[in-house]
């Protein structure tokens, strides 16, 4: 398929982003990278995705299709000859496909109120982050089996998931000081994180700590001088 | 029923299991029953008092402690939308998403968009008052207009027959007019979404879908005694 026949609408600091795009390197899948402006959202982003007009958005021929997880799957149902990201199983897919939505309905949500938050609340959500990741080195016991991801022996939807939130994990890390991903707590994940980003298919779109650390301050500054959301 | 000589008829049964935990009003489990029904799955039902859970439902569901779960040979699924796909990945007779990569993740969107806005926004309206109702039903509606758009040229959003995303809006099709009713607005009317309307009474009257709802007093009874709970602790506007 031409390069041009599949393209990424996204941003380089999106963990949303990286997860199509960790699916496509993992297919072998030649795409185009289009980079949003941090801002502004562009013609072809406001067309593509009506509804939510947000990124990632995956274009492949004339189709648009959005929300990251579904074209993660996507991707996994369209080139069939590459690797499978989902496992065969339909109870193991739907265990998958469980921790893929907690990982973004309750521990990122508690990650993201982290950022924000102050005193009593912000021990709040960091104990959640930190019970969530209790949660998830025991998932990564059950679903990995002693190999090396929760896909097993190749990265799978749930090592996509989470571990496209490595890099915001570990700005976290810094910004709060404290040691979120624990060799003593969470040894499994700490070997599980070394081994995801340093895959073939992770390594070239993983954002480095530090670029995203600036990132995050700069998008702290905004949030400070921004007016307050309508809703 | 064949069996080995080692293997009893009970066994096999056991190994066969399905169980659903549900409650006799959550619209979420119904989803599962619908799935099951249309599949002709044989299950038993463990009906659920949330305020007095199970010790069962704890042990499976320890995360969220919700229903609905469905064990399938001792193992348990949670998340309805997550269930429906198992269901229809185990069990391949009436398929309930389409074959269609694109069309997949097309259903799968619309799914997700109706758990994670359509029925918020709706939830919204319900619950508040004065100004904060009027900004809810702007955006509850804003809402409703994608999904009525989808239902464009069809009878079901899944085409001439039921499927996913019929089964993941199903609750509007009971739901909706009932928090209308006991809170006094109207969200969908003739007019503004014919689709939907259109929609909501072939899919609450469709065989299986008809025979499931849960009796209407009971429902509306329970709704009042909900919105009184918000209202109370709403300050006045």
């Amino acid at each position: 398929m031409a390069k041009n026949d599949v393209k990424v609408l996204g941003a380089w600091p999106s963990p949303y982003v990286m997860r199509p795009r960790i699916a496509l390197n993992i297919k072998s899948v030649n795409y185009e990278f289009l980079e949003e402006t941090f801002g502004s959202k562009s013609e072809l982003l406001l067309q593509s995705n009506l509804v939510h007009k947000k990124i990632p958005v995956l274009i492949h021929g004339d189709k648009p299709i959005c929300e990251s997880m579904i074209i993660v799957e996507y991707i996994d149902e369209v080139w069939t000859s590459g690797p499978s990201i989902l496992p065969s199983d339909p109870y193991d897919r739907a265990i998958q496909r469980f921790w893929a939505a907690y990982v973004d309905e309750k521990w990122f949500a508690a990650m993201k109120g982290l950022r924000s938050a102050q005193g009593e609340e912000r021990k709040a959500f960091l104990d959640q982050v930190i019970e969530g990741l209790a949660l998830l080195e025991e998932a990564f016991g059950k679903c990995s089996k002693g190999k090396a991801f929760f896909g097993r022996d190749r990265i799978g939807l749930l090592d996509i998931a989470f571990g496209s939130f490595l890099a915001w994990l570990k700005v976290t890390e810094k910004v709060n000081g404290v040691k979120l991903l624990d060799e003593a707590k969470t040894p499994g994940l700490v070997k599980w994180a070394e081994r995801f980003c340093a895959d073939a298919a992770v390594k070239s779109v993983m954002p480095e700590t530090e670029k995203l650390l600036e990132f995050s301050k700069f998008l702290a500054a905004k949030m400070k001088g921004a007016p307050p959301p309508k809703n | 029923m064949a069996s080995s000589a080692t293997v009893t008829a009970n066994q096999l049964i056991i190994m066969a299991e399905l169980k659903l935990f549900r409650t006799w009003s959550s619209p979420f489990p119904l989803r599962v029953v619908w799935a099951l029904d249309f599949k002709g799955i044989q299950y038993d039902t463990i009906f659920e008092d949330l305020s007095n859970k199970s010790s069962l439902l704890l042990q499976y569901n320890p995360i969220y402690k919700k229903v609905p779960v469905l064990v399938h040979n001792g193992k348990p699924l949670l998340e309805s939308l997550v269930i429906l796909e198992y269901i229809d990945e185990t069990w391949k007779q009436t398929p309930l998403l389409p074959e269609d990569p694109y069309e997949r993740a097309t259903a799968r969107f619309w799914a997700k968009f109706g758990d994670d806005k359509v029925l918020p926004s709706i939830w919204n309206v319900f619950i508040k008052q004065g100004k904060d109702q009027e900004e809810a039903i702007v955006t509850a509606q804003e809402n409703l207009g994608f999904v009525e758009r989808q239902l464009t040229g069809k009878k079901f959003f899944n085409g001439e027959t039921i499927g996913f995303v019929d089964l993941a809006f199903g609750w509007l099709a009971k739901l909706l007019s009932l928090w209308e009713e006991v809170c006094g607005v109207t969200l969908i009317d003739h007019e503004k979404f014919p689709l939907l309307s259109e929609w909501i009474q072939n899919f609450a009257d469709a065989p299986i879908i008809k025979e499931s709802w849960p009796p209407r007093d009971k429902l509306i009874t329970k709704y009042q005694a909900l919105l009184e709970v918000y209202t109370s602790k709403e300050a006045p506007k």
